[in-house]
């Protein structure tokens, strides 16, 4: 993957169009204000699955490593929260602070397995090993088996705040998904991304030159782990459910999509990327089974045609634009 | 009745064969997606779909042209073999040369596509394929009762791995094959057109998928679902024979397959994670698989 | 416990919304929304039959009442209670809709059940079949359940098996809710009568390949072997049965929840002599034939007892819309548990207070080759159940909402 994504990563330059808080706080008021004007259940739906991916892309974009394994922790997690709320009785940020540390747990695990290898090897391993834990999560007694987790309670959050209208969900939400984009852009430009950058680049000279990269390349799979696990978590306190659609190895393959459709290595694509399914998803889930067809069509277009997704294709020729 | 650690000896036996033949599936999938990962370095997702539209295939030919089972086991793995050829040449090859990531991420939109596509016609209820009446019925093996068909699978899949292997290991144009993939440009040099063995294999390979497809119809019931359900299972047995290990393939196929087999008498809960289990101990033991080289 | 709690907290909060609002038909249409399987293992016997089932009791008010037109919306669940409760809840949140119409899958049909009583709009369940609709997870308030359940097939099919001596029993079961309710309750029927069960088996949902399950259960030496599962996957169990050879094995199977279009897809020579318990047969009598005919011009094939439920749903609710003269969720529910329900579908029927649509079930068995005078003719009716024995009594039931 490493050479399509390396031209349009981290590149900063000058004016007031590249500047990342500028944009970030146009993006932060519409959304406060978006569910006047959109169903807050969907936005909130788009939100999830945009952390989501958002937190699948520090591994491929940031670390160069394709895992189709990650419905694991987004389903998991939605497991371990529902679990939490529902039968627990625990207050909404200790359920969902559960499901991520479940999350970061099983990443550890699986994280632990998959990164003594590379490329199409490691893609394998996390496939396998999440379809194991899709097994679990169909046989487990505490999952729901087929039916999954259903009439989770929305409970207060500590404890105090209620959260039993759509309108509230959507704000913890939105709460959550600032925290968690905020969490993966500080990475990403902190001396850690550096280093997995360097190792993504060129492992051997990063290890010649004292890096540990297992090491490195670990604590950034249990850190998307964790960072998928709050998104499916989250997603909890929106639908109220948790059910085998989000653990199966399809939603693993969805992320990728969103990731790679929108820009792989970019803070901005996965975001769009995620937007542009989930609202796809939504449009034609009327028509059997068209959306599956429409993003079947999208990967193999996005392959052959825009390896660099939407952000990445776009960006560049943007800033060629305006420097000319 | 006998007991073998109190699990009486029919149900042991009887488990054992099923798993033999859910093994046949295996060793047959797993055969063509180690035989395109060994010269493409390409792990086919679309393998499931089209071991699911090999199946569509015999069953169209049945229901739109009255053609049955005999000819479809022929014609089917034929005609969606051409059709793999097409996508190797027209899709697979513009990015041969990128990161094999990108291969993975193409046939994985390529089984989405498909299967959307069948699902839009036929729904997931299944279509009914009959088993052909030459081999209804069945036998009393004492301890069970095996139809013929079942019996029929298992001997129709040896004997295609058995083919299979001999025709790499034994012919020239698998001598060929196998210099391709250890010296791609020392086997053109001495004028052996690589593009095209490439995509004649990736055609073979996608036949044997739809072999297994034709032979499964009866069995699962033709559905648009059937190959996402197993493609990840063969995808483990795979690495746990060692990617793009013909030999591996086929024995773990099939080892798997009793594997699992056996799972299902001591520990049923356990029998859908077995394989997934193992591969997990394989990788930390032997981590190019059982019969793959070290990587 | 905490479910029932919680809904009710729910009811009152939406009694009090629906107080502040005015009575009469709101947004002057009544909209229905049907939420069912169009593609999945149960689309033959619900799925476009059912709609047309509803098109025919809508059309058979004349498409409006008291000038309010009459909408149908409709949509896939795949089976998938996550899918099913975020239609419900959307239909709720914007669409406005008045009644939901759930089909077969008890997973979704729960999910259904918490969402509607959640958002105070009325539900009406054909074809999930686990009682737990009116037990554990009832809504009396808004939500009923019509064609069958899981107390009355096994109060059908397993008490008569039983009393024809075949008295030891193993399961294959449809892993989730439906099945295990399904399995539960013929476990009851079956010890309650002398019988014994020796063990089971949950099979995935859905099966293709019943084999390694099969010979279980061959093994288990049972004389019966129960099928608690339905559409798809009764029809390749009944169907790999045979090719295992079970019968000749001197095993009975038999399938608890057997539908028209299951025999019509298993065929005759394999599916006779099956015994089991039905809601409702199109050549029960007249007055059902009459209306068969009419729905088979219309769609094809002869109605399942799940589509002529709906049609009998769709029918009553709308009279009680216009009874009542408001759409009003539980305003209508009373209504509806104030009339008789007769008609082509449904014989003696009323609606508890539980939700649970009380009425006549039928005993019947599968004809032979010979017997069947063509594609539809299916059934001996061997006996008329009625309701009261056939359905579990309130007293016995777990709805803590009606128990006080």
């Amino acid at each position: 993957m490493s050479d399509e994504t390396r031209s349009t990563a981290g590149t900063a330059s000058k004016g007031w169009l590249s500047d990342v808080r500028l944009w970030a706080a146009i993006g932060f008021v519409a959304l406060l204000i978006a569910p006047q004007f959109l169903y807050p259940v969907m936005v909130a739906k788009i939100l999830c699955f945009a952390l989501f991916a958002a937190a699948f892309n520090l591994l491929l974009g940031f670390a160069g490593l394709l895992s189709f394994g990650h419905a694991a922790f987004f389903g998991f997690a939605a497991y371990v929260t529902g679990y939490a709320l529902q039968t627990l009785r625990f207050s909404a940020e200790l359920g969902i602070l559960a499901g991520v540390a479940v999350a970061a747990l099983l990443g550890l695990v699986m994280g632990l397995l998959a990164i003594r290898r590379q490329g199409i090897y490691f893609a394998m391993i996390t496939l396998a090993l999440s379809q194991m834990v899709y097994f679990v999560a169909l046989q487990a007694p505490f999952t729901g088996g087929e039916d999954g987790l259903q009439g989770v309670p929305r409970r207060p959050l500590f404890g105090i705040f209620d959260l039993s209208t759509n309108m509230e969900v959507y704000y913890l939400v939105l709460a959550i998904f600032c925290i968690g984009i905020f969490i993966i852009y500080r990475t990403v430009n902190s001396p850690f991304g550096q280093v997995l950058k360097s190792i993504r680049e060129n492992e051997d000279r990063a290890i010649s030159l004292g890096y540990d990269a297992d090491r490195y390349k670990l604590l950034a799979f249990v850190l998307s782990a964790a960072l998928s696990g709050l998104a499916g978590s989250t997603k909890v306190m929106v639908f109220q459910l948790a059910s085998l659609t989000d653990v199966q190895w399809q939603m693993s393959g969805e992320v990728v999509l969103m990731a790679v459709l929108g820009g792989i290595g970019t803070m901005l694509g996965p975001i769009l990327g995620a937007t542009i399914i989930v609202t796809l998803q939504n449009e034609l889930a009327q028509v059997g089974s068209l959306s599956t067809i429409v993003q079947g069509a999208v990967f193999v277009v996005c392959v052959l045609l825009f390896r660099r997704g939407i952000v990445g294709e776009i960006g560049p020729r943007l800033r060629r634009w305006r420097n000319r | 009745m006998m007991d073998l650690l109190g699990i009486p000896l029919p149900v042991l036996m009887g488990q054992l064969l099923i798993g033999l033949i859910n093994g046949a599936f295996y060793a047959v999938l797993s055969l063509g997606l180690a035989l395109i990962f060994g010269l493409l370095n390409i792990v086919n997702f679309a393998h499931g779909a089209l071991y699911m539209v090999g199946a569509f295939v015999a069953f169209l030919l049945l229901d739109v042209l009255g053609i049955g089972y005999w000819w479809a086991l022929l014609l089917s793995p034929v005609i969606v073999g051409l059709f793999g050829m097409v996508i190797e040449r027209f899709l697979l090859r513009p990015i041969a040369d990128l990161d094999h990531l990108y291969g993975l991420l193409l046939t994985f939109g390529l089984a989405l596509l498909l299967e959307g596509l069948f699902r839009q016609v036929y729904g997931v209820a299944g279509e009914t394929y009959a088993i052909p009446d030459s081999l209804q019925g069945g036998y009393n093996l004492g301890f069970m009762f095996l139809p013929t068909y079942r019996a029929w699978v298992l001997a129709a899949s040896i004997v295609v791995c058995a083919a299979t292997w001999y025709l790499i290991e034994m012919t020239r144009l698998g001598a060929t094959m196998r210099a391709a993939v250890e010296n791609a440009d020392l086997v053109r040099a001495f004028g052996v057109n690589v593009p095209l063995l490439v995509t004649v294999t990736y055609g073979f390979g996608v036949a044997l998928a739809a072999f297994a497809g034709v032979l499964a119809a009866p069995i699962y019931s033709v559905n648009p679902l059937m190959g996402s359900n197993i493609i990840i299972v063969v995808f483990a047995i795979v690495v746990i024979g060692g990617l793009g290990s013909i030999k591996g393939a086929i024995i773990s196929g099939f080892l798997l397959g009793l594997f699992e087999g056996l799972t299902r008498v001591f520990y049923p809960e356990a029998s859908n994670i077995i394989i997934f289990v193992v591969m997990a101990i394989v990788l930390i033991v032997r981590p190019a698989g059982l019969f793959g080289k070290a990587a | 416990m905490t479910r029932t709690k919680a809904t009710l907290l729910a009811g009152a909060a939406s009694l009090l919304a629906t107080a502040a609002s005015a009575q009469g038909i709101s947004n002057d249409t009544v909209k229905i929304g049907m939420i069912l399987d169009m593609s999945g293992a149960y689309s033959a016997l619900d799925g476009e039959g059912s709609i047309a089932a509803v098109r025919m009791a809508i059309e058979e008010m004349g498409g409006e009442i008291d000038g309010k037109p009459i909408e149908l919306l409709t949509a896939d669940h795949q089976n998938k209670a996550d899918i099913g409760s975020n239609l419900a809840r959307q239909w709720a949140d914007q669409e406005n809709v008045d009644m939901i119409l759930g089909g077969a899958n008890s997973g979704v049909g729960i999910a259904l059940q918490d969402i509607t009583s959640e958002k105070g709009i009325a539900y009406i369940n054909n074809g999930a079949a686990t009682a737990a609709l009116t037990n554990e997870n009832c809504a009396p308030e808004t939500g009923l359940h019509w064609t069958y359940d899981t107390d009355a097939l096994a109060n059908g099919t397993a008490v008569a098996m039983v009393k024809e001596g075949k008295k030891s029993w193993y399961f294959i079961t449809a892993d989730y809710t439906f099945g295990q309710k399904l399995q539960e309750n013929a476990s009851e029927a079956v010890k309650a009568n002398g019988g014994e069960v020796l063990g089971s088996v949950a099979a995935p949902f859905p099966t293709q390949d019943f084999s390694s399950f099969i010979l279980q259960a061959q093994a288990s030496g049972a004389q019966v072997i129960g099928l608690a599962n339905a559409g798809t996957d009764t029809q390749n169990s009944v169907k790999q049965a045979q090719e295992f050879g079970v019968v000749q094995g001197g095993q009975s199977l038999a399938s608890l929840l057997l539908f028209l279009t299951d025999v019509d897809a298993i065929g005759l020579d394999v599916a006779q002599g099956l015994t089991l318990t039905t809601g409702f047969y199109w050549d029960q009598d007249e007055e059902a034939r009459a209306w068969s005919s009419k729905f088979e011009e219309r769609f094809g094939a002869k109605p399942t007892m799940v589509q002529a439920g709906m049609y009998s749903s769709a029918l009553n609710y709308l009279k009680a819309v216009q009874e009542a003269g408001t759409d009003d969720a539980k305003t209508v529910v009373a209504q509806l548990k104030e009339m008789p329900i007769e008609d082509a579908f449904a014989r003696n029927g009323r609606v508890r207070e539980d939700g649970l649509m009380v009425h006549d079930m039928f005993l019947a068995e599968v004809k032979t080759p010979d017997e069947s005078e063509g594609r539809w003719d299916y059934y001996n009716i061997i006996r008329t159940i009625p309701g009261d024995e056939a359905f579990r009594s309130i007293e016995d039931g777990t709805c803590e909402a009606v128990k006080g």
